[in-house]
């Protein structure tokens, strides 16, 4: 089982009643294989935000909750995060974030378990699926033991990875009962001041129960060295060091400092490792206790992997074979028949200024489109369009954001209600495929689906857009060139805010059937290299003449809108 | 010692399926097993890697510089690219079927030349034409099946019957023959 199908068969078991997430690499599939239980209500959220409320709501009313997302989405749902440790919990309530070290597919590596810290919140690491399903059904009886949400990182070896699981049977749990208790969830200063006591209090109770707690253990092999370590970066110490003392870590926060202590004092030489920054170190430094390396030696950037550690540990390196040729680079790319693939390409050829956005569109940015001049984080094309158009009015013209229909739906409305309200002539361009694209197509509050399935009326983006004061809203298929770069150019001339709607579904949405592949007259082709700029995958130059790879075209029909000398034919 | 085997390709060859197949197949033979793959950004076309490691207990699910057994490569050149991971003695079973990168189409790189050859001076190597084999069982998308045949070669102690019971468990059902065919026209190449 992944480590995120074990998560949600943990959910299963301990009777969780309702999840509302937001899907984001490595989160998602928890979410999704929860939903294919009928016990488990499942959703997606609009964004991470909402998705912890909900459930925070959800605990309220005595069910246990649960909310998962990656790492940059706990930044969304921080505002509710630090008051939940506040208010505490009726039924039990998970927040499992998932951290990308090394980016494999996000636009940062942070580290959540500073989060744990700063909201006091105690937090759990799995090592492997098996302790994915059993780490999330003890989240449940920390949660309501010590009222208190609990965090539960994960990290995409842990997430992405498989291996064995045992599964048990659900145990069905009855609501809490619910009574109405304002000290404890009106969160006004009075009555929050009273809380942050409670808070604190609760910290300390914490830290006795980690030094209790199963899932902090040391083991005690070879004492000439010990590691302290948690999660994915035990396998690691394990694999290279079969003989070594570890204290393992599996309730990350409050750290049971000291057990680490007396581990410490077993063993000759003291290493903590821990992949991105030195949470552990650093706390177990500040309880005066002597570590022999860490972050000196491990780095702070990027994941660890059983090679770094044994370089680091100066163990030597097994012996490889290498491919010294320079290899060219195999980068994503937007798919043949992409429907974002025109609007960059003509935001390109135009030359506007774009502020991106994160989805599949943010592969906008890549050669040979290369139109992306910004991307940041979920929304910030709206917002970052706003501020860059009021200090430089002159520019409006030549500036447009590109925001996705899932990202619009998560955070683009407000940024848009920004230029609406305070009047700034910007251009938005929505990409709307019909899907949330990027993370492996799941269903969104524009699509007209739920998470399960259930078919239901689908937000009008035109109809947001007119509500927060667009008064120049329009919609346009991508694929047809002409149309497109005539709406962007109108409503650049425009002196007041507007949007365009680019609607056109994502090609791999099983509804959308392929056309059969275009192909090219070598005759008629003059070389001219037109249809390279769109950067299609189908498409390649071989022997001095573009050529359409037949297994890949899915006849969108956009190159042959570009060839001026018609040598690209429908099939 | 664990074992390992390293799956690369092109975004949307069905590395990830072979992958489980294999795990599949591991676990039934009662190894401690375990699969690890990347999912997002890099699906798009993009190269992509997954590891199966196998043995009586298993750590790391990654595989590392210098320890791969097996190193599957569904594409001519991406087999190079993660050749640092084969061990010393290690096989690389490798398509010969060539898929161009986006720098390459822009022209901004070249396609190195003859990347069988080359590798077959660094290494033990099975080259074939896996899309070929694939054609012939009848679909162009049974290249990582073909390819799961010919390693099966190098896994003795794992019966044929152990092989063909994943694909029919882990296949969809209108595609199991076809991918047994693709199986042992890989398995017999
Ligand atoms: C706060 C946050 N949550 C989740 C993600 C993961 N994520 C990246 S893009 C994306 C959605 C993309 O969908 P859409 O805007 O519809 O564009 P598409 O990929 O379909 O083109 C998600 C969920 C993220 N990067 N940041």
């Amino acid at each position: 089982m992944l480590g995120n199908e074990a998560i949600a068969r943990g959910l299963y078991e301990a009777g969780v009643k309702y999840i509302s997430s937001y899907p984001g690499t490595p989160s998602t599939e928890i979410s999704e294989v929860a939903a294919e239980y009928d016990e488990m209500y499942a959703e997606w959220a609009p964004n991470e935000k909402v998705a912890l409320e909900s459930a925070l709501g959800a605990s309220l009313a005595g069910a246990r909750s649960f909310t998962a997302m990656k790492h940059v989405g706990l930044n969304v749902a921080a505002d509710p995060l630090f008051t939940s440790a506040y208010t505490g919990v009726n039924g039990g309530l998970v927040v499992c974030v998932a951290d990308d070290p090394a980016m494999h597919s996000s636009q940062n590596e942070q580290d959540s378990r500073h989060y744990a810290r700063a909201a006091k919140l105690p937090m759990l690491e799995p090592a492997d699926s098996a302790e994915c399903r059993d780490f999330a059904k003890a989240a449940y009886e920390l949660s309501e033991r010590f009222d208190t949400p609990v965090l539960l990182r994960t990290c995409t070896r842990v997430a992405h990875s498989q291996s064995l699981v045992e599964q048990r049977e659900r145990e069905e749990r009855a609501l809490m009962p619910y009574a109405k208790n304002p000290a404890k969830y009106v969160m006004n200063p009075g009555f929050a001041y009273k809380r942050h006591f409670a808070v604190e209090d609760r910290l300390q109770e914490m830290a006795r129960y980690s030094e209790t707690c199963a899932f902090n253990y040391a083991d005690i092999r070879d004492t000439s060295v010990g590691f302290v370590c948690a999660g994915t970066c035990y396998q690691y110490v394990r694999e290279v060091f079969p003989d070594a003392s570890i204290y393992k870590i599996g309730l990350s926060f409050p750290l049971p400092l000291e057990s680490i202590k007396a581990f410490a004092a077993k063993v000759e030489k003291l290493y903590v490792v821990e992949e991105l920054d030195g949470v552990f170190e650093t706390e177990i430094r500040a309880a005066g206790i002597h570590v022999d390396g860490g972050k000196d030696l491990f780095g702070n950037i990027g994941e660890l992997s059983q090679s770094k550690i044994a370089a680091a540990m100066g163990v030597p390196a097994k012996e490889n074979a290498s491919f010294t040729e320079a290899l060219p680079a195999r980068p994503p790319v937007m798919c043949a028949g992409c429907p974002h693939r025109g609007v960059f390409y003509t935001l390109s050829k135009l030359k506007l200024t774009v502020l991106g956005d994160i989805g599949c569109y943010t592969l906008g940015a890549s050669a040979p489109l290369s139109a992306v001049d910004s991307v940041v984080c979920m929304g910030a094309s709206v917002s970052m369009l706003h501020g860059f158009n009021t200090v430089r009015p002159e520019g409006s013209g030549k500036c447009v954001a590109v925001i996705g229909d899932s990202t619009f739906l998560h955070s683009g409305i407000t940024a848009l209600t920004d230029i609406a309200y305070n009047r700034s002539v910007s251009t938005v361009l929505i990409l709307d495929n019909s899907i949330t694209g990027m993370t492996g197509h799941q269903q969104n509050p524009a699509t007209g689906y739920t998470l399960k399935m259930q078919a239901v009326p689908p937000v009008s983006l035109e109809k947001v857009c007119e509500g927060v004061g667009i008064r120049r809203v329009r919609s346009v298929d991508p694929s047809d060139l002409k149309a497109l770069e005539e709406a962007i150019k109108e409503e650049l001339a425009a002196d007041e805010p507007s949007v365009i709607i680019c609607r056109k579904p994502c090609m791999l949405l099983k509804y959308v059937k392929p056309n059969p592949p275009f192909s090219i007259e070598r005759e008629k082709c003059k070389a001219c290299r037109s249809c390279m700029k769109l950067g299609c995958p189908a498409l390649r130059f071989e022997a001095g003449k573009a050529l359409i790879d037949n297994t890949q075209c899915v006849g969108c029909g956009l190159c042959k809108q570009l060839c001026a000398f018609g040598a690209i034919k429908e099939a | 010692m664990a074992k390992s085997i390293m799956i690369v390709g092109v975004g949307g060859q069905g590395t990830l399926l072979a992958s489980r197949i294999i795990g599949y197949v591991l676990v039934n033979k009662g190894f401690d097993v375990k699969l690890s793959e990347v999912h997002g950004m890099s699906q798009r076309g993009g190269s992509v890697v997954t590891y199966v490691k196998y043995g009586d207990k298993v750590y790391s699910p990654i595989v590392d510089k210098g320890e791969a057994d097996f190193i599957l490569s569904f594409e001519a050149i991406e087999g190079a690219r993660y050749l640092e991971m084969l061990k010393k003695g290690g096989t690389l079973i490798t398509n010969t079927h060539e898929i161009y990168p986006i720098p390459v189409i822009t022209g901004a790189m070249s396609y190195p030349e003859n990347p069988t050859e080359k590798l077959s001076a660094l290494c033990d190597t099975k080259a074939l034409d896996a899309l070929a084999l694939a054609r012939e069982a009848g679909s162009e998308k049974a290249v990582n099946t073909v390819l799961m045949g010919v390693l099966s070669r190098y896994m003795p102690d794992i019966e044929e019957e152990l092989w063909l019971k994943a694909i029919e468990e882990l296949v969809k059902p209108k595609f199991v023959e076809l991918n047994k065919k693709a199986f042992m026209l890989g398995r017999n190449a």
